[in-house]
This record gives C-alpha cells, structure tokens and sequence, in this order.
C-alpha cells in the first residue's frame, strides 16, 4: 500500500482524497510504515472522494493557481458575506469582555443551550404552533445536528432523502451505516431511498411512488432547488408519514428567505408533532457560518414504536456527544433574536434576495431556464442534456465563476448548477454581466 | 401526558437569574472573591434522565413505527455529568438557605485574563465589518492558531500543523472519533475513566449489554487503574482492543503517566497493532516531570491520537475549543491513514469551531497569554488542589492525586461513592462527583475536583473537617 504524502502546500489547509491529490502530490511507499490492525471502518469506505464542499474549495484554488490574475467571484459555496450586524457583534463582544469579570463569567452551559435563547428561539419562529422551549437545543449548526440525529437514529433505520439534497444528509447516512453500499453506474446507495424533486413534479416527489422509510430528510426551502414546499404538500408529507409511521427530519435553515406564504416550519402542519423533528441555524439567517449556531426541535410528542421519547434520547446524545454551542455565538443568537437585532438581520437576509432576484433576471434574459431564488438564496439552473461538472468548467474557465454542479447533490441533480445568492452586490452584478456575455 | 411526567422538564429548577448579557447586568452583584456565595448553576431545561424501566405510552397516543436504537437502549442512565446537577438542584430546592458549593462537575469559575477576552471581542466587532468579516472557516480550523498549537505544545515532536484539528471540544472529538471508529473495532478504557468514553462506545454500538453484577458494559475491555498498581493497568493481564482509551493526568484520579509506563503503553500499543487515544486536557496542570504528550514516546505517531482542550487551561468551558492531533504516520490495517477519514468525518460531520472561539485560542497561545491564562490561572486551581489535598490528608483519608491534575481522589474504603455523595451533599451542602459514575473501579472513592473561587474551596474545606473529624 502506499502511503500518501500530505503537504502543507499553498491550496487550502484542507486533506484531500487520493482521487484528487495525485494530480498535485507525490505519491511515496514507505518500506517500514507500521500499520495498526485497526480495520478500517468500512462505511467510510463507501464514501465517494471528498465532501461536496471542499471539492468545489479544491478546484477554485487549483483554477486560481493556475490563473493568478483571475478575478473570481465564488457564487460556489453558501457562504455569507456581509457584515453582522453592530447590534449583535456589540452584544457577542460585551459577553467576551464580561468573561474577563466575576459577574459575567461563565463556565459550562447547559448542553440545551442557555433558557433566553431556547425562549427566544421558540417564541421567534414557533410562536404559533406551540413549541415549548424546552423542546428546542440549541446547537453549533445544523450540518452537526445532522450528524447527531444520525448517531441518535442508528445503522439500522432506513432513510430516505429528496434528489437532490445537501449531501450531508446522504454522507452521514453512510457514515452511520444505513445507505448500503453505493451503486457507481446510478450514483444512487443501495439502502437509501431516493425521491426525486424536480420541474416535472414541482420538487415534490410523488409519494405515492415512494417507498416507506423510518426517516425522510426534507429540506424547505430547499437546497439546492430553492423550492419552498406549499402547505399543501407538506400536508401530504406528513400524512404519509403518519401513515408510515415515519419520522420526517426537516430542514428549514432558509425559512427566513421564504417571500410568500409557504409554511416557515413544519410544524404549521397539523400533526407534524408527532412525526418530524426540525433543524434550523443561524448561519444564513444571521451571517453565523463562522460564529456557529443553531438549533434542533424535538417535540416531546415523538415517540419510538416502544413509545419511548425521542427527545430523550436526542438529549442524551447531547449530553454526551456535545457540550453544548460557545455562550459568546448564544449571545449573538439572543441579540439576534431581539427586535432591532432581527431587524439587522432581516436587512442581510433580503439583500441576498436582492441578489438572487438579479442573477434570475440575467438568467431570464438568456432564456435560460432557472429554478428558486425567490424563496431561497441559491438559484437552480437547468442546462438540458448537459454534464453538470463540463458546465462547472465551463463557466469557471470562461466567466471565472466558482459554482455548485448539480450532481453533486445527488443523481437527480445532473443537467443542473447551483449558482448560490450569497455575494457582495458588485460581485453579483459582475457575474451576472459574465453570464450574460457568456451565453448571449 | 403520563410518560412526560417520568420524564418531565425541570425548568423550574434551572435558575440562573442572570440575564445574558454580561458584564452590567444585575446579576449577583454582591458576589466576591471572599464571600461564601453559591454559584450560580448551568442552565438546565432537561429531561430527567432516570434509569427506570421504559413503559410504553397509552394505547392512544401515537407513536412512529421507528424503532428505538438499541445501542441507545443499553445505556444504563443520564450521561454522569447531568445526574450530579440534578441531585444538586435537588438539594437546592430543598435547602433553599443553604450555600451550596459546586466541587463536582470540573467546572472553571476564574475569570479569564483580559487579554485572551480582548482578542475575541476585538474578532466580534470586526464581524461587523467589511474587512474583517469573514464566514465559513476551514473545519480542520485556522492555519494560525493549528500553527500556534503545534508550536506550542508538539514542537520538536515530529508533529506538523496539518496534523491538528481544532474542535468545539474533547468531549466532541471524541464522539467524532468513535464515528470514525464506527462499530466493529473493540476498545479499552481505564477503570476508573471519564465517562464519555464509555458512553459514547455504547452509543455507537461497539458494546454488548450493560451486566449489572459487574456494572460493565460487554466486551469494552476494563483496565483496573488503583492505588495498588500505581493507576496504571497490567498491560500483562489487559487482551489486546483495536482502541485504547488513555487520559494522563488523569480524570478522575489525577494520576500522570512516567515516561515508563507511557513506553510500555506504546509498545503494548504497537505490539497488538492497537491505536491509542491519548487524553492530554490535564497535562499542563502537571508538576512532575512526567511527558505532557503522548508523542514526546518516540513510536507513538504510528500509534497514537491526542485529543485536548482549552477549557481547563483558560477557562474555556462554555466557550468551546479543543484540538485533536492525528498524525500522518497512524494507518489503519490497510495503509489507509486514519487522518483522511478523520478529516473525512470533520468535514461532514461538523463546520469547525467558532471563529470567535478561535480568536480567543491563538491569543491563549500568545506569549502574554501562555503566561497569563496557561500559568497564572492553573496555579491558581492547582492552589486550590493542594488546600483540598492538605484536608482530607489531616483528616486521615488515603488520598491520590491532585498534584499533576486538578482532581483529588479521595478514598472511602468500604462505602458505596453515591452514598457517600449524598452524605457529603446533604452534610456539608458541598457536591462532589461519586467515584463509581466513572466506572466500577472508581466505587469507593469520591472526586473532588478543584475548581472553585478560593472562598470557597476553603468553606468547603472547612465543612470537610467539621464532618470528619
């Protein structure tokens, strides 16, 4: 076997995978490596290459290595760019300065998170449809929420997600042990179920042709698509949950871009208590992608088929596998849960909106077809018959935009891009002028 | 609903009346450094974790047809750490005068040195500008403080930066790790040990079933750690596990590993082809001349994994930063090196550690912080170790550790820990941590950890010797 050589080198500080490193490391055999005889765990085996993410990351730094001078405008990645707002990093940095004090410092918090936030949060986004605030936990974000909901869940729940979805919910799936091995001709893992979302159906599968599954990751609105699901649909969502006896994982990180009436939580929905469970975070609402936080509702009426409460199990993994989201990011959350401070906040968000709103309009102009962005801060473009990483290339090398091929947000995800809101505003008026220029 | 009642929230106990935002808030302004005052308490809106048998709900209320994991199941009662806030509030409610001292849960109390808190409020403003916002991070976390880490503490030791993985927090990587584990490998621990470690094997399924007459879980391999072999196992006697769990100084006995033992360890580790899991959070709390990495053993980077921490350094419990090393030359069975699923797994599983948090560790690692947090603030604790240890010795206990680690592990021969704690608690109004929570090794002795305002570990102290003498 051959040990691989992991330099420290000018890219990103990020490891990569053999299938992408040969083409920039040396590969040396080492006589005396000693190996352990630790097996290898084998559901990590069957995960392809790299998480989605960092390979995008990989390729922008290997196109800027290769053109130096490249102006590029990343509208790759769903990462936030405009400042938080002073009303919040005011609050966060006060909380810092008060660690240096007897009164305000604080050790250990609850692994919940702190009362205020947990309150604000239910009475923020869940004053309606009574979430108690001992139902919400506060976390350091939804990607390892996801990831505990898994170790919670077990190898041995079947698992359904849409196609596409964020990978993350597939990844940690075969992490865990439930997706079977990976079928390399469709892209697809033998043990998950795959409901396919798209124009066709209005991104909502078709439940009557889905099979049943323990759980059902749903994200509204959605990432990638930008669909936000009508309350019509979640209503057959949950229905066919209940008939099931399934739980749905739902995603609702982008709720607050929502502009019409599609429910913001699933919990809108009659019934939904007793069979999902809600994942949210502050990272696009707020601009936390670095600060880190979120929260996860569990309500107290979903039960395991023994009757036991998910919720205490969900809280004995977080007592035990987590200790609970940094006080100083629960600060921010808090202040952004104030009224001037959701205010500031709101301000972001409808700016990313703004920006989706003009790359739609570019796009438009073109005739070509795009999806979202009007609920969702990502835009979903069709190129029919097209390999969504030749587009990836494409429009990389010739507009010098970093963007998200659709495949890799699962099989049903090929023929499209995602090209993400996130973006100074000059940024985005420029990549819509290259995208013009380019498909004019 | 009857179940919630078995399981019900208690809200109501959880009291910190303080609102957030510190430092001008009303919140208990007469608290000093002198006074006996109790602490306020970790916020808790939990469930009670109660290890009684499950019983379905009513014939009415629905229920999912998921099953419940079973690995989940085997767990005998809430994570240890919990279980001891509740008995406290419980006695709180109960005593509502009374000045309860914390000495339990390892929780810091010292302020932390203004120039570690600047750095990361000076990080938070900046949030809120052009030039300094910056968003995602890399979730192995930022070159500067992976560089500050290594060179601070691994310099020389054949370790690189890339090598490091910053984290929200030991407790965290190690969970991380096990997922990375998954569930066919077989590990060891320390008996007595921290319990997460044990807990989050269960979770993860490398366990069988809890067995009561032992109070040990099947097939985790339990190393007796005792006075009588100096807290270091017979490595003769100990089967061979694909993981070794390991913390020196040790939580909870405050024993730190010689250079020799720690060379036996490794050897034991390479002969059987097994992959350590070093526990380093401790180990600048060391006075002794003992290694403070598992890498100062030449060998150990083909067999080892260090996890460690911030928050008993700087106090960083609530605020969230540890690291991981795992070196490039630890490969699995099949030359696939245990840093690229580690990676693997930090990527998708997590999104790196706070920025702001981050801030605050590359300042903790400055020259003025190192001397700051890292030294003035242990010295602190460990001032504190020493009070408790000169007590309970004047009191004629057999008592370990706290020299190398801010834990005194303090002997009662014959008795049950919890018994014990509760006698203690309910005696003295001071909680301690029941030996047996970190394993059956640990019954029949109590942890007393050293955290605490000086006021009140000599209070506590006192109320010792009026109970003992």
């Amino acid at each position: 076997m051959y040990k691989l050589l992991i330099c420290n080198s000018t890219l990103s500080d990020k490891l990569f995978d053999p299938g992408c490193l040969h083409t920039s490391f040396g590969i040396r055999k080492e006589k005396k490596d000693h190996y352990t005889n630790v097996p290898r765990n084998a559901n990590l085996e069957k995960l392809p290459k790299g998480y989605l993410f960092p390979e995008i990351s990989l390729r922008q730094h290997q196109h800027l290595e290769q053109h130096p001078d490249a102006s590029l405008i990343s509208l790759g990645i769903g990462d936030t760019t405009e400042p938080v707002p002073d009303i919040v990093t005011s609050r966060m940095a006060d909380f810092a300065s008060g660690l240096s004090t007897l009164e305000g410092y604080r050790g250990y918090g609850a692994e919940q998170g702190n009362k205020e936030l947990r309150k604000a949060i239910a009475e923020t986004f869940y004053k309606d449809v009574n979430v108690k605030d001992s139902e919400v936990f506060v976390s350091d974000g939804a990607q390892c929420d996801i990831a505990r909901l898994q170790l919670l869940l077990g190898s041995r729940v079947t698992a359904s997600v849409q196609d596409p979805s964020f990978p993350g919910y597939i990844d940690t799936s075969v992490i865990i042990g439930q997706a079977g091995d990976l079928d390399h001709e469709t892209g697809r893992y033998h043990r998950l179920e795959y409901m396919k979302c798209g124009p066709e159906n209005k991104f909502f599968p078709d439940l009557r042709r889905t099979s049943s599954t323990d759980v059902i990751f749903f994200c509204s609105p959605n990432n990638p698509t930008g669909h936000a699901a009508t309350r019509q649909q979640l209503e057959q969502l949950v229905k066919f949950a209940k008939d099931n006896g399934s739980i749905i994982v739902f995603d609702s990180a982008y709720a607050t871009y929502i502009s019409d009436d599609s429910p913001r939580s699933i919990f809108e929905i009659p019934g939904a208590k007793e069979v999902a469970v809600e994942i949210s975070s502050f990272s696009k609402f707020a601009g936390f992608t670095g600060v880190r936080l979120g929260w996860t509702v569990v309500p107290s009426e979903l039960c395991f088929s023994n009757g036991f409460p998910v919720i205490h199990d969900f809280n004995r993994v977080v007592c035990t596998c987590f200790n609970g989201a940094s006080n100083i990011a629960q600060a921010g959350g808090l202040a952004c849960l104030s009224s001037e401070g959701f205010e500031g906040v709101r301000t972001r968000v409808n700016y990313y909106k703004e920006n989706a709103e003009i790359l739609l309009d570019a796009l438009a102009s073109l005739n070509i077809k795009a999806y979202g962005g009007q609920n969702a801060p990502y835009v979903w473009v069709h190129f029919p018959g097209m390999n969504s990483w030749e587009v990836f290339d494409m429009i990389l090398e010739k507009a010098n935009i970093i963007t998200v091929p659709g495949c890799g947000f699962g099989p049903g995800g090929e023929e499209f891009l995602r090209i993400s809101a996130f973006g100074h505003r000059e940024s985005i008026l420029e990549a819509a002028r290259r995208l013009k220029a380019l498909f004019s | 609903m009857p179940l919630l009642q078995q399981y019900h929230f208690n809200a109501s106990l959880s009291s910190s009346s303080s609102p957030f935002v510190a430092p001008l808030s009303a919140f208990n302004s007469s608290a000093s450094r002198n006074k006996n005052v109790s602490l306020p308490p970790p916020n808790f809106g939990i469930c009670r974790c109660v290890a009684t048998p499950q019983e379905a709900k009513t014939q009415t209320a629905y229920k999912t047809n998921v099953s419940r994991n079973a690995n989940m199941g085997k767990l005998q009662a809430g994570y240890l750490f919990p279980e001891v806030a509740r008995r406290r509030n419980a006695h709180k409610e109960k005593y509502p005068d009374a000045q309860v001292i914390s000495l339990g849960i390892g929780d810091t109390t010292e302020p932390i040195p203004d120039v570690i808190t600047s750095s990361m409020s000076k990080k938070c403003q900046a949030l809120s500008t052009l030039e300094g916002y910056s968003g995602y991070g890399a979730e192995q976390g930022e070159k500067p403080l992976r560089a500050a880490i290594r060179s601070t503490f691994y310099a020389d030791l054949g370790i690189d930066d890339d090598d490091i993985f910053v984290s929200d927090g030991a407790k965290c990587d190690i969970s991380r790790l096990q997922v990375v584990f998954g569930s066919n490998v077989t590990m060891a621990v320390q008996d007595p040990s921290y319990p997460a470690y044990v807990d989050s094997s269960v979770i993860m399924g490398q366990t069988g079933q809890f067995q009561k007459d032992v109070e040990k879980y099947a097939n985790i391999e339990y190393m007796d750690c005792t006075p009588e072999n100096g807290f270091f196992p017979d490595l003769s006697k100990s089967p061979r596990t694909d993981i070794i769990f390991f913390c020196s100084p040790n939580n909870p006995t405050g024993a730190a590993a010689t250079r020799e033992q720690l060379t036996r360890l490794v050897q034991f580790a390479k002969d059987n082809g097994s992959i350590i899991v070093y526990d380093s959070a401790y180990a600048l709390y060391m006075s002794d001349d003992n290694p403070r990495s598992i890498f100062e053993i030449p060998g150990a980077r083909e067999v080892a994994i260090e996890t460690s921490s911030f928050s008993k350094y700087a106090g960083f419990t609530g605020v969230r930063l540890g690291w991981t090393v795992v070196p490039k030359e630890l490969l699995f069975s099949d030359g696939f090196p245990v840093a690229r699923d580690f990676n693997r797994v930090v990527c998708t599983c997590f999104n790196g550690a706070s920025t702001v948090a981050q801030a605050g560790g590359l300042a903790c690692l400055s020259p003025e912080g190192l001397k700051q947090a890292m030294h003035e603030v242990i010295g602190f604790y460990k001032g504190n170790t020493e009070i408790i240890v000169d007590t309970f010795n004047s009191l004629g206990f057999k008592v370990y550790g706290g020299r190398n680690a801010p834990y005194v592990w303090v002997h009662f021969p014959g008795r049950s820990s919890w018994d014990v704690f509760a006698e203690i608690l309910e005696k003295t109004h001071v909680v301690t941590t029941p030996g047996s929570g970190f394993g059956p090794g640990g019954e029949g002795f109590v942890r007393v950890s050293a955290f605490g305002h000086r006021g009140n570990v000599l209070e506590a102290c006192k109320r010792f010797r009026q109970l003992y003498k």
